[in-house]
């Protein structure tokens, strides 16, 4: 077999069955690196002698586990005492973690092995990989364009094949979005789900670990992993984490009475004019597998769908503002080269210097826009309101979430845009997330599942439909999903590298 | 101390002092606020080299999180609750910004608006009666790490120096109302507020490791042609002995009225500044200002959950709380009738004052009990240089010595040895008293004898003649002689009283 066209599932069940060794499929996969990195620019950091090493300690049965011997990736953002955590930023280029992020050290606790460091927006911030200060990652589908982000690094390494399954991060939408527009599955967990311990932090209140593979069970057994409360997080939540959540070909807990799975749709995600026909034709498609499949389908309303990107860019950056202030060279991190002058503006000098050398120009706007929103006398019109409204957009789901058991929207308005189409307008930028954003806000959990192609310029270019559920409902989210995976098999398309 | 004479009254004026106190108190948890890194302010760690209590989380390094120190709130409600202080049941932690290289992550974690002890106050003595100084809050946050400009021992540095040791420390910040009319007042009020977190075990109270920091907070009110006009507050940082406290205080009452003789400014919007004290100049001094000083954006820590405090908590902690050490002294003078400099001695050390506490409970009288405490115990733990607590005399043994010492079976003047004997052994001291042959002979046949050898022996015949003729101290040399016989082992009351008898026969 080719180990590294399959799933994380099969390739694992291969390893255990020893049709293939661990260091085998490893090498595969590290030689795919090879081959395509240089094009792809996914990787920003590998661990390649690290990875041969846990592969043969699996292969010599040292290292056991339910992942045992399939290779992982992660995002750059995730701290691992193995190689570099840059945050693909100039100012950690060269930073080193003491300490492994428990999300990632679940994964490794259940033998996986971990290939390396994935691209993505600097410090998570961005829909497309070009805020990274080490270049922009390429869609494995058309390098032309971009892979979505800022876990982008992320799914252009699993579209193309790179990695058995990786991790991304989800702060608006950075794993479901770039999931979407390079056809694979991306799950955002419920916040407080999977632990933020060693995740570096861009907005701590919506920040959330999640996973990026081929399939609905492959994101369901990592998600089963890495989840459940961690003591090193205090906004970990400590719920029961189900023994058949992996199971996604398993029942679907419905509603006492009716029984029937209600798929719940909202005008705020239909609009046909900021839609991309392709993207109409998956959710009218998703929905049409629903319906065929004796779901009930429901009318939703979330009225406050349209302030969810200002209430986000609001809270997202007065959080950042405060997280990235410890970036000032004292510590650790890039230092300023510049003598300092003498006298009791030093060290002023120092941090001011450092930091403006350190950090890419979108960091430092949303900098300055949140370190303003936090500002006295703004505090209430901004920051404040856009706690108020964050609680009105979980209202929303709430009451949405009494009359249905997911909502069906689009991930993205559209597919995957060229290189440089938005990086000069931040405000076109910021409208990727759309349909991600509440989400986040809400603290619930969304998916985005391949839902098929738009075809631009001769080129397939996947796009995704999205299952929003309830927090802590993942194991009901993913059986949802999986009813129309397994109708439509979308995920078995793989771009021709 | 002494009372200050009014700086006005030169210049025809009336002046009162308003102060208002800020108290840092480092908790002496034995981990830090937010992580299981060691505290510096528990006495464990005291002397740990530079940099050597961190951890991740302590230098903030990317990806870290705090996790709340369950128990540094525990000791914030109990000083609350001693304080009279709502506590909050519930209060959520928030980010103070501001940019400085001892502070790792550029804020600090603290409490903005939801303070976990809200108003109070505490009764200090004032010539004779009392006067009640209101407490505004109370909030926990973390103490910030140290920025040296020499090398540790004192060399030359060509740059700054980080020492993180401190950083993430818990800390309590107490604030008053401006209730001090006197620099007396805030000494008074700084000393019963120490003895209180020292007897309740929240902290050390060590000022020059500076446990307790307090920053007073000062203006004048001047009485001028039927006006009363008030000084711009100012604001002392960092003091950490009660000789500064005073010192500031006084020099700023001076100080404040000549320059509003000078410049005539009043308390304002923004008028507010900020000054330092100097040691050896006793004066405050201007401090450097930032223009945007309180602005610190703060917001809610999004990296930690809310406190919630339910009745079993709050109880359990209620159940911890110790009779304070003003209350504890007004009862050892006025009911166990100690001399308040001995009542006084023994509250000072909280270990000692839990010892003296043991020996009662072992049913010894308080006015022995003390006596033994203050004069042989202290003696002999000066000596060995520990507490008296800490010698290895148990409460029990101590009380049985008092009970021995009663009963008339040992003398005074063995006590020392038997206390010697108690250190290195848990046996009961009437048993050490036997086996080192220092119990009193009460045996009257036996004193008779050693008596009438004495009277009978020529060389002291000066001295029976002598006490017959009616000069009492001649009866020293006749003791003497009788417990150099008796190897100390006889009862020097029954002596005297056989001598005496012998001797008008």
């Amino acid at each position: 077999m080719d180990p590294t066209q399959t799933t994380l599932i099969d390739l694992r069940n291969a390893i255990a069955s020893k049709q293939v060794s661990a260091e085998e499929a490893t090498r595969a996969y590290l030689d795919r690196i090879d081959t395509h990195n240089d094009a792809l620019n996914a990787f920003r950091d590998r661990m390649t002698d690290y990875a041969l090493k846990r592969a043969r300690a699996v292969d010599t049965g040292e290292v056991t586990g339910r992942l045992a011997g399939v290779p992982i990736a992660i995002k750059d953002c995730m701290c691992h005492t193995e190689g570099t955590t840059a945050c693909s930023s100039k100012m950690l280029e060269h930073y080193r973690s003491p300490f492994t992020a428990t999300a990632v050290q679940r994964l490794e606790d259940e033998g996986a092995v971990i290939l390396g460091k994935t691209n993505m927006d600097e410090f998570a911030m961005g829909s497309s990989t070009e805020n990274s200060a080490f270049g922009v990652s390429r869609n494995p589908w058309d390098l032309d364009r971009v892979p979505g982000g800022s876990s982008g690094g992320t799914t252009s390494a699993m579209a193309a094949d790179l990695a058995a399954a990786a991790l991304g991060s989800d702060t608006g939408g950075s794993i479901r979005q770039p999931a979407a527009i390079t056809g694979l599955v991306g799950l955002k967990p419920t916040y407080g789900r999977i632990s933020r311990w060693g995740l570096v932090a861009f907005a701590s209140s919506l920040d959330q670990i999640g996973p990026v593979t081929h399939t609905l069970a492959d994101a369901a057994l990592l998600t089963q992993i890495m989840c459940g409360k961690d003591p090193l997080d205090s906004t970990s939540a400590d719920v029961p984490v189900e023994s058949d959540l992996h199971d996604v070909d398993g029942e679907i807990d419905l509603a006492p009475g009716g029984g029937k799975l209600r798929i719940g749709i909202a005008s705020q995600y239909l609009d046909e004019s900021a839609n991309h026909p392709a993207v109409t034709a998956a959710f009218n498609e998703a929905l049409a597998v629903y319906k065929q499949q004796g779901a009930e389908v429901v009318e939703v309303d979330l009225p406050h769908t349209e302030y969810g990107i200002p209430c986000y860019y609001i809270v997202a950056t007065a959080e950042a503002s405060s997280n990235l202030a410890r970036y000032d060279g004292v510590h650790y991190g890039h230092r300023t080269g510049e003598p300092t002058p003498n006298g009791a503006n030093a060290i002023q000098h120092l941090m001011s210097q450092s930091r403006a050398e350190g950090f890419g120009s979108e960091v430092k706007r949303r900098i300055m826009l949140g370190t303003y929103a936090l500002s006295s006398g703004y505090y209430d019109a901004y920051y404040n309101r856009a706690l108020k409204t964050r609680r009105l957009i979980a209202r929303d789901f709430d009451t949405a979430f009494e009359q249905c058991d997911a909502i069906l929207c689009p991930t993205t308005t559209g597919p995957a845009f060229k290189i440089g189409d938005k990086a000069d307008d931040p405000l076109a930028m910021y409208m990727n997330d759309i349909y991600t954003v509440t989400t986040n806000l809400a603290g619930i959990a969304g998916v985005s599942v391949p839902g098929g192609f738009a075809e631009e310029d001769g080129k397939r270019l996947p796009v995704g439909v999205q299952l929003i559920g309830k927090a802590f409902d993942e194991k009901r989210l993913l059986r949802i999903a999986r009813r129309y995976e397994r109708e439509t098999e979308l995920w078995k398309h793989r771009p021709a590298l | 101390m002494t009372t200050a004479h009014d700086p006005g009254q030169p210049y025809g004026l009336k002046t009162t002092l308003m102060v208002g106190m800020e108290i840092h108190v480092e908790l002496d948890t034995r981990t830090k606020m937010w992580t299981d890194a060691p505290n510096v302010a528990h006495p464990d760690y005291f002397d740990a080299g530079p940099n050597t209590l961190l951890s991740p989380v302590v230098i903030g390094m990317p990806g870290t999180l705090p996790v709340m120190n369950h128990a540094a709130v525990e000791m914030s409600i109990l000083v609350g609750l001693a304080l009279n202080c709502a506590i909050a049941r519930r209060c959520k932690w928030d980010r103070k910004s501001y940019w400085y290289p001892d502070l790792p992550k550029n804020y600090q974690i603290s409490q903005y608006d939801q303070p976990i002890c809200g108003a109070g106050y505490l009764d200090i003595p004032v010539d004779g009666s009392t006067k009640r100084i209101r407490i505004t809050r109370a909030h926990l946050e973390e103490d910030a790490g140290k920025l040296l400009h020499d090398l540790p021992g004192g060399g030359h540095s060509d740059g700054s120096l980080v020492d993180l040791n401190r950083a993430g420390t818990p800390l309590l910040e107490i604030v008053t109302e401006p209730d001090f009319g006197s620099a007396d007042e805030a000494v008074v009020f700084g000393q019963m507020l120490r003895d209180l977190c020292r007897h309740l075990g929240v902290t050390q109270g060590v000022m020059q490791q500076g446990h307790m920091r307090f920053e007073p907070n000062i203006n004048v009110l001047i009485e001028k042609d039927a006006r009363t006009c008030k000084t711009p507050i100012v604001e002392i940082k960092n003091l950490n002995s009660f000789k500064a406290v005073h010192g500031a205080i006084l020099h700023e009452h001076t100080r404040q009225v000549e320059k509003w003789l000078e410049d005539g400014v009043e308390m304002g919007a923004r008028s507010k500044s900020t000054r330092g004290w100097d040691d050896a100049k006793l004066v405050t001094t201007p401090q450097r200002e930032k223009e945007d000083e309180d602005e610190y954006r703060y917001f809610p820590d999004p990296d930690l959950c809310e406190v919630e405090v339910d009745d079993a908590m709050l109880e359990a902690i209620r159940a911890r709380l110790v009779e304070l050490p003003h209350a504890r002294l007004r009862r050892y003078v006025d009911e166990l009738k100690l001399k308040e400099a001995d009542a006084k001695a023994i509250i000072d050390e909280p270990a000692v004052t839990a010892y003296f506490e043991r020996v009662l409970a072992e049913g010894a009288g308080a006015l022995p009990a003390a006596k033994l405490l203050r004069n042989n115990l202290s003696k002999l733990a000066n000596e060995k240089g520990a507490g008296p607590d800490a010698l290895g005399v148990s409460a029990a043994q101590l009380a049985s010595i008092v009970g021995l010492l009663d009963a008339g079976t040992v003398g005074s003047n063995v006590v020392d040895t038997l206390l010697v004997a108690c250190t290195t052994s848990d046996a009961d001291p009437a048993q050490l008293a036997e086996q080192g042959g220092l119990v009193q002979v009460q045996d009257d046949s036996q004193l008779e004898a050693w008596v009438d050898e004495v009277l009978a022996n020529p060389k002291l015949q000066k001295a029976v003649e002598d006490l017959r003729g009616g000069k009492q101290q001649a009866i020293g040399a006749l003791m003497g002689q009788v417990m150099r016989l008796s190897k100390g082992s006889a009862n020097p009351g029954q002596v005297t009283k056989l001598i005496l008898a012998k001797v008008r026969q």
